[in-house]
């Protein structure tokens, strides 16, 4: 609307005239989504009436939580849960450099490279675990196999993009001096970048495990191994004091995980 | 030249990458466990291989994928679209109090810690087991996914807003208390302001990632288009499961890039102008600013 030549204004004003009606265009298509959803989406009223109700039943089905199933199924799925995450986290880190590395615009200066790389990593991210689990299945059969893929592949979008924002946010001074000393391309990123990128890494890495902790307990609801097939077939049954100890070996692993987690974090960084 | 090269770089230099012990100690351990968690999970050679022949049966039958059954496909994620933005919308509204109510700076010990407890059990457990639960609680259908998605995004928000809260400098807060302004006017005109930027932010993001998750609930039955693909990969109809995957990839990349471009309006103050004459995104993905 506006173009460059504008008068000095008289009055202070925030936003200009058309930075206002783009902000009031956008609440607008807020409020108009809101409320096509409010009236299409598909609730059913008597469904919402009772689900205190049946919320309090279903809590009530869970107590008292059946302990002696923890040894006997749980602790080995767990177990596994957590070796698939791990697993599935080095695959992906082994995996992601290399992408990270082509996608980061200043390590390598090639625009296609760049733009193959930046693909792979936002095709890695926009399929969620559970699909690239069920992928795997298809391939390789259910069980844990398929999960640790699933972690693995989708964890390499995140870990690559990440890592190759911390190359492009490197300063450039120690990369010039060790090019200006006849630097290979190997021994710049030994001596240039690692040393740089080396806090951000490893934080990426403990996040993303952390991430994988919680994705690798759903998988086995889809046949891809861990404590989710546990879950799942404890719900199938409607043993719902089984269901009660798998949440609650879930919701402790996860806060292990995260206490791990600070503990490193606080040792390395 | 060769002599004085020998002088600036003595052979006990510290390398930063080199192999010292520990960490060739560190890549063994890493191996160790890599062979072991592999011997675990039963991963064999056989199973590989056999598995490299299935893969490509497998993207025979996906390709062409096969749009016949669009009907459905879509209406299975018109309802995915409107689960995200109901869960966000519910979601912000939510965690915009609670996350105000957990900021140590801002409340006494006893409000900060059940709202943080709160906030600590919606971020536990994965948004598809909350999912499970609502789908037994509420029934199948979208309600439940509205719900699991509303319990993710206040542990998210809730989380973030709180940080975010307990940051903002706390001279502007008195110099609006120092007016006698009222305790909701505080917030309204001194806290609120500082944080608005990066609350965009937090609910631009949270709007991304209900958008994934929406697709995926419909896997426990909670509503969406999760529920149609996991039935074609069950029926082994991959060239519709192709179909509903590329649609998918398509919505959330849009998102993507609209997410970016709110957050160019209200972050940067986009002008209308600006719209054709930069990218509000670049191919890297949301975060980039």
């Amino acid at each position: 609307m506006t173009d460059g030549v504008t008068q000095p204004p008289r009055t202070w004003q925030r936003y200009t005239l058309d930075q206002k009606l783009l902000r009031f265009g956008i609440y607008l298509a807020m409020v108009l989504a809101v409320v096509q959803s409010v009236r299409y989406v598909n609730i059913i009223p008597e469904f919402l009436a009772d689900a205190p109700e049946q919320m309090v039943d279903l809590f009530n089905r869970m107590w008292p939580i059946d302990w002696a199933y923890y040894p006997q199924d749980v602790n080995s799925a767990l177990i596994e849960t957590i070796h698939i995450a791990t697993l599935g986290t080095i695959i992906a880190v082994f995996l992601a450099i290399p992408v990270g590395l082509l996608a980061a615009n200043n390590y390598t200066p090639n625009r296609f490279l760049n733009f193959i790389a930046r693909l792979i990593l936002v095709s890695s991210r926009s399929v969620n675990s559970l699909v690239w689990a069920l992928l795997f299945i298809a391939i390789f059969g259910p069980g844990a196999l398929a999960g640790t893929l699933a972690i693995a592949f989708r964890s390499i979008g995140f870990v690559g993009k990440l890592i190759g924002e911390a190359i492009e946010e490197t300063s450039v001074g120690s990369i010039e001096a060790l090019k200006a000393s006849g630097a290979s391309k190997g021994a710049l990123l030994n001596y240039g970048y690692w040393p740089q990128i080396k806090p951000a890494f490893w934080s990426l890495v403990l996040l993303r495990w952390d991430i994988n902790v919680r994705e690798s307990a759903v998988l086995g609801l889809v046949g891809a191994g861990g404590i989710g097939m546990t879950l799942d077939t404890a719900m199938n049954l409607f043993q719902w004091e089984r269901v009660a100890v798998i949440l609650v070996a879930i919701f402790a692993v996860v806060i292990l995980a995260e206490i791990v987690i600070t503990q490193v974090r606080k040792r390395i960084l | 030249m060769a002599s004085m090269s020998s002088q600036t770089l003595p052979s006990s230099v510290h390398k930063p990458f080199s192999l010292t012990w520990k960490v060739r100690l560190g890549f063994l351990a890493l191996l160790i466990y890599v062979i072991y968690a592999a011997a675990q999970l039963d991963f064999t050679y056989a199973r590989f291989v056999s598995g490299l022949d299935n893969a490509a049966t497998f993207l025979q039958r996906m390709f062409p994928p096969n749009f016949d059954r669009s009907a459905i496909l879509i209406k299975g994620m018109v309802e995915s679209l409107q689960i995200a933005v109901l869960a966000s919308v519910l979601g912000i509204a939510i965690s915009l109090p609670i996350g105000l109510l957990g900021a140590r700076n801002l409340m006494p010990s006893w409000a900060t810690w059940p709202a943080r407890s709160l906030v600590a059990l919606c971020r536990a457990l994965h948004p598809v087991i909350v999912a499970i639960l609502f789908v037994k609680a509420v029934g199948f259908g979208a309600l439940a996914g509205i719900l699991a998605l509303t319990v993710a995004s206040i542990g998210f928000i809730g989380k973030l807003f709180t940080e975010a809260v307990e940051e903002i400098s706390i001279k502007q807060v008195e110099a609006v208390r120092a007016t006698g302004a009222s305790f909701f006017n505080i917030i309204t005109f001194s806290v609120l302001p500082q944080v608005f930027a990066r609350f965009v932010g937090f609910s631009t993001y949270q709007f991304d990632s209900n958008l994934r998750n929406s697709t995926m609930v419909g896997i426990v039955g909670a509503g969406g288009i999760g529920g149609t693909l996991f039935s074609a990969f069950q029926r082994f109809d991959y060239d519709f499961v192709a179909a509903i995957l590329i649609t998918i990839i398509t919505v959330i990349m849009i998102g993507e890039v609209l997410a970016g471009f709110l957050r160019s309006v209200f972050l940067d103050n986009l002008r209308p102008a600006d719209l054709w004459r930069k990218r509000p995104l670049k191919a890297g993905g949301a975060s980039n600013d």
